[in-house]
């Protein structure tokens, strides 16, 4: 399942979509709004999306995934719209019939996540200012 | 031909539209849609150097070449997920 929404996310949702007999463990993500950012308070945030890229995006994750791990059960829904304190904006999960890979393969999700799917984050200070987030410079050394 | 330009984050922002349809030359690659916002808004430059572009949903140079129907996108720099 690789999925935008703008619903809420429930953790249910991966769990259910990565679940298998043979699954001796299903490591799951979630990324979550924090209250503040480097000290300064966030408002809330909003979060934009090129949804077909985005999907198949995820996917290639996925893919990249089965190509290092041989793993063949990863879900990734990120929503969009506003987002408050607490709620979560990303879920990842991955199933293994060990630990270690799916441990392994739920953080490789992520950093992918950030490096190639098209979505985009915009922070709403508790002081009225806006802006769009910068990734790491290192983004740019790893574009695709 | 008519390709449509999709434009996300800061880029519809600034730009005051998140797509348009535009008529292209055949034989023409993406570089020739920068060059026309160039034109419309000079400070679009700066956002050259960091951002990606995409055609039909796949990453993009400005020398890809572009065909009738194709989507375009203008990509700033993604944060997919949280800093955590």
């Amino acid at each position: 399942m690789f999925k935008i929404t703008s619903d809420e996310i429930e953790l249910g949702d991966v769990i259910r979509a990565v679940e298998a007999g043979d699954a001796g463990a299903i490591v799951h993500f979630l990324g979550v709004v924090r209250n503040n950012t480097e000290g300064r308070e966030v408002s809330y945030l909003e979060y934009e999306a090129y949804p077909p890229m985005a999907e198949k995006k995820m996917a290639e994750i996925a893919q990249e995934i089965h190509e290092k791990w041989r793993l063949d059960r990863v879900a990734i829904i990120h929503r969009v719209g506003r987002l408050e304190i607490g709620e979560v904006s990303v879920a990842v999960a991955v199933a293994s019939p060990h630990r270690k890979e799916a441990f392994e393969a739920c953080h490789y999700a992520m950093n992918r996540l950030k490096q190639i799917v098209p979505i985009w984050k915009r922070e709403v200070w508790a002081d009225g200012a806006e802006e769009w987030v910068k990734p790491d410079p290192v983004f740019f050394q790893s574009k695709t | 031909m008519k390709v449509k330009v999709k434009y996300f984050a800061v880029l519809h922002e600034e730009l005051d539209r998140d797509e348009e349809d535009m008529d292209l030359p055949e034989g023409t690659t993406v570089r020739t849609i920068l060059d026309r916002l160039e034109a419309e808004w000079p400070e679009i430059a700066e956002y050259y150097d960091v951002m990606q572009m995409s055609v039909n949903w796949e990453y993009a140079t400005p020398d890809s070449e572009l065909s009738d129907g194709d989507e375009v996108a203008l990509i700033p720099p993604v944060t997919g997920g949280q800093d955590v």
